[in-house]
């Protein structure tokens, strides 16, 4: 068939070609016959409804769980308002702004996306955009590396880092010599203590995550931003916009980057689909990675914005750019950006504070049940808990999908519970099956 | 001819368009009563808060003053801006696809399903043994590819220096390169804009880790030489990248694999026409030979007996990307291809060549190089390619990417895709023709016909205002 997308009639090509000066279209290929491709992909093509049935039958076998998981990917409500709006053909198929005067648009909702991330941060400067968390990180301990006040090669990560994330960063942290290593949690929290033992002077950066991978808010972030400045480190956090609607200001326990994944608003699971949130402080303005985008004037004088700073960008800097990010997620920040002013302040610290009930509520009730101990960890948890089961972890795991519930298996007999809205009315339910599951 | 009037929502007395959210209904809420202790709480919180009716109509107007693919023509040299099928955001919607990442394989079976048939179908088209889909852009496809070959030499004990890349290159090469790691060795262009055999041979040697290439290059030219370019940079040890910002070129003619290269990028927001989304997401699944398959990213798809399962390749890079990449975007890719099959990819290419061409031989500015494939870049001359770009978008199109690649003077690389018809070729060609005629001090106040006037570049950069806080600061 020819492409369905391809508007050219049979008799439109035939006058196009005349018009090149070509009998035949395969003229045009310039391709040495020694390498030229005469098999077939053995790809068959499809109707549209075919494709979508094919599809539907394909993710059909994926299980049908209620999925109470998180650990850096989470699910809150979206409301109906963000698919309509940046599903607007304007938004969803343009391309980077690198002409501004058709692109007021997008990049006066970029331009809104970092303002969101400047107040709830207290950071000064917002990037557009990276891919996710993992890879924003590995952002931060390059520009750590590049910042001329700190001289260290080792980046310190909690040592309850998912893995997946350590990797990541492992890659950025190749090429510029950068080791990484870790420092103890106590308790589901960093050890202050044993990261005061742990850092010298070696250190570029030290990273801390609020909530932990484990659900757990960090109460000591200032004293770590305090030891990460007294070894001319840099202060790297990790969160997520609903938590920094409740939490403690980065900029107020001495955070010099913070990551992130806001894709926590906007945009519902995906399989580890994200937006990469990069937030920091004025003085590396000329280190941030990503695009920027600023307010300027037209030439009517009206305030107006484009793409700045672009001397730090691959397309411009080449071998000498802050990153190679070129595509990132600004789709995703826009639905972010959308859902944030849909919340509200009201709203967002609603949902943040809905987070921290919630798990606490949750872990009341699996402590409850006999063979169950939640919360692990002591202090205040946002989203999810940690619980210890009698049985083996793997085995309650594998039980409660059997019930239709997927949760985490974080030790050996340790599971982990995420929570939010979007499961609460199945929240009876679980608690059922694990007094089931753990007998 | 066609001209073009953007929608512009202007607030004439407050000398700026659409005000921002901030301005229009902000809201500070003190943090009482929370159910944290007080000193784990932020003070208040200041954000808009519009309600629901307000919040549609202020993005509404600011997608009016926002040009996609499904306002006009949109050839912009590189990017491949061509049609997004809309059913494949249904696709991409379907309930089932929405699973968190850290589901056991055995419970998203349809997932890894999806995965592995979208991992078949990448390599059978770039003629490569095992596909990843893991990067979530073409960048980061490099950046996994480049770091595949680190892990290969090392892996060898051959540790090495340099990665060779043309000056036609995109910049994401060199910026690739160099955070892997690696010095960048610059190639210049031969006469006829292709790789310079000679100055290839000169640069090549054992510190070279790799050659980045493009193909067709970005001039839209097929480098001739291919085999012999291989055959320099393996028997020297290195490796061959293939960037396949232009694979829509060549779908069904000729395939990276059987031209020699070993690793490879797909840009799925080009070839196969998922949404750029206004600068992403995108995704950009790489490719290699069957004797790199142990270096791909934790973890790989692989069949089992009646399923699938994930693995870590032996000598795995690792992870490049915190889950599985971009995952929707990759459902759309899936679509895309599933729905076109052999023929429908093959005509696409050719449809697009085609476009190319015939756009060529009717712009009214030297084309120097050729015979092109899916884009050319043109010389803007006497005239400054920037000003051309601005004079053009008052005529209902967006113009081509301007100034790069540098070898051409005053480039304009255009690409119009096969989504164009021969009509709306016509009137790019008539924009093009417009422009060309009009004299500089018209092109210096161009455009008049969008949401905003010319916007001052130098200023944004010399005092940066990056957020509504900077505004008012500054006031």
């Amino acid at each position: 068939m020819t492409s369905p997308y391809a508007p050219h009639t049979d008799a439109e090509t035939e006058a196009m070609l005349d018009a090149v000066g070509v009998d035949d279209i395969e003229a045009l290929f310039d391709v040495p016959q020694s390498v030229a491709f005469d098999g077939e992909f053995g790809i068959p093509e499809h109707g549209e409804r075919e494709v979508r049935r094919e599809a539907a039958g394909l993710l059909g076998r994926n299980d049908d769980l209620t999925e109470f998981l998180g650990r850096g990917h989470y699910t809150h409500y979206v409301p109906s308002v963000v698919d309509d709006l940046s599903s607007r053909s304007e938004f969803l198929t343009s391309y980077t702004q690198y002409q501004p005067e058709v692109a007021q648009g997008f990049l006066q909702a970029l331009f809104e996306y970092q303002s969101m991330l400047v107040e709830l941060t207290g950071l000064d400067v917002a990037n557009c955009s990276m891919y996710d968390e993992a890879t924003a990180l590995g952002e931060a301990a390059t520009l750590a590396q590049r910042v001329r006040s700190v001289s260290g090669e080792t980046i310190l990560v909690p040592d309850h880092l998912r893995e997946g994330k350590r990797e990541v960063l492992a890659n950025y942290a190749d090429g510029p010599g950068l080791a990484i290593e870790s420092y103890p949690m106590a308790d589901g929290q960093t050890d202050v203590d044993a990261l005061a033992g742990t850092i010298d002077g070696d250190v570029a950066m030290v990273y801390a995550e609020t909530p932990t991978v484990r659900g757990v808010i960090e109460e000591r972030l200032a004293d770590v931003g305090a030891l990460a400045d007294d070894h001319d480190a840099l202060f790297c956090l990790g969160s997520d916009p609903v938590a920094l609607a409740l939490l403690e200001r980065p900029a107020d326990v001495g955070a010099d980057v913070v990551v992130g994944d806001a894709a926590s608003l906007g945009t519902g699971t995906a399989y580890g689909f994200g937006l990469g949130m990069f937030v920091t402080r004025e003085t590396y303005l000329r280190q941030v990675p990503g695009r920027l985008v600023g307010a300027s004037e037209d030439s009517e004088g009206r305030r107006a914005y484009t793409l700045t700073l672009q001397t730090r960008e691959q397309h411009i800097r080449k071998e000498r750019a802050t990153s190679n990010i070129c595509t990132n997620q600004s789709w995703v920040a826009l639905r972010t950006a959308i859902h944030a002013a849909w919340l509200g302040p009201d709203g967002l610290v609603d949902l943040a504070e809905d987070c921290v009930t919630r798990p606490r509520d949750l872990a009341a009730r699996f402590d409850d049940v006999t063979g169950v101990q939640a919360p692990v960890h002591d202090g205040h948890h946002f989203r999810e808990f940690v619980a210890r089961t009698d049985r083996p972890a793997r085995a309650v795991v594998e039980d409660l999908a059997a019930a239709g519930y997927a949760v985490h298996a974080v030790g050996e007999h340790l599971i982990q519970v995420s929570a939010t809205e979007v499961t609460a009315e199945a929240e009876d339910g679980l608690v059922g099956a694990i007094t089931e599951v753990v007998k | 001819m066609t001209t073009y009037s953007q929608a512009s929502w202007t607030d004439e007395d407050a000398e700026r368009y659409e005000p921002l959210l901030s301005e229009k209904a902000s809201e500070r809420v003190d943090i009482e009563d929370s159910p944290l202790p007080e000193e784990l709480t932020r003070d208040s919180l200041e954000l808009p808060a519009p309600a629901e009716p307000e919040l549609a109509r202020h993005y509404t107007r600011l997608s009016q003053m926002n040009y996609g693919v499904e306002s006009g023509p949109f050839p912009l040299g590189s990017c491949t801006m061509k049609y997004n099928p809309s059913f494949t955001e249904d696709v991409a919607a379907l309930p089932a696809a929405a699973v968190h990442p850290d589901r056991p394989d055995r419970t998203v079976q349809g997932t890894l399903g999806l995965s592995h048939r979208l991992q078949e179908y990448l390599g059978r088209i770039g003629g490569m043994d095992a596909v990843t889909l893991q990067p979530p852009a073409g960048a980061a496809g490099e950046f996994t590819g480049i770091r595949i070959a680190k892990a290969h030499h090392r892996h060898n004990d051959d540790e090495r220096s340099e990665v060779v890349i043309p000056d036609s290159a995109h910049g994401t090469n060199f910026a690739t390169a160099a955070m892997a790691g690696y010095d960048v060795v610059e190639l210049p262009s031969g006469e006829d804009g292709r790789v310079d055999i000679d100055a290839l041979d000169a640069a090549v040697g054992e510190e070279t880790a790799a050659l980045m290439l493009t193909n067709p290059n970005t001039l839209g030219l097929f480098e001739r030489d291919i085999e012999r370019i291989a055959d320099i940079v393996h028997d020297a040890g290195g490796l061959l990248y293939y960037d396949g910002a232009n694979l829509n070129a060549l779908l069904g003619r000729a395939r990276p694999g059987d031209m020699g290269f070993d690793v490879m990028h797909y840009n799925v927001h080009k070839t196969f026409a998922t949404p750029h989304g206004g600068g992403g997401p995108g995704a950009g699944p790489v490719g290699v030979t069957e004797g790199l398959a142990p270096f791909l990213p934790d973890p790989h798809v692989r069949r089992t007996d009646g399923g699938y399962e994930y693995y870590r390749p032996d000598h795995s890079i690792g992870k490049v990307h915190g889950y599985y990449g971009n995952w929707p975007v990759l459902v759309k890719t899936f679509a895309y291809i599933a729905r076109l099959g052999d023929s429908g990819l093959a005509d696409a290419s050719a449809k697009a060549v085609l476009n190319a061409n015939y756009l060529a031989e009717q712009v009214p500015y030297e084309v120097p190089f050729g015979p092109f494939h899916h884009e050319f870049v043109a010389s803007a001359g006497e005239q400054d390619a920037a000003d051309v770009a601005k004079g053009m978008l008052d005529h209902g199109v967006h113009p081509p990417t301007t100034k790069w690649p540098e070898i051409v003077d005053e480039a304009l690389m255009t690409e119009p895709t096969e989504g164009e018809s021969r009509r709306s070729l016509d009137q790019l060609a008539a924009a093009f023709e417009a422009v060309h005629s009009e004299d500089d001090g018209t092109l210096a106040s161009a455009p008049r016909r969008t949401a905003a006037g010319r916007i001052d570049q130098v200023s944004a950069a010399r005092s940066p205002r990056l957020s509504w806080q900077a505004l008012d600061s500054d006031d």
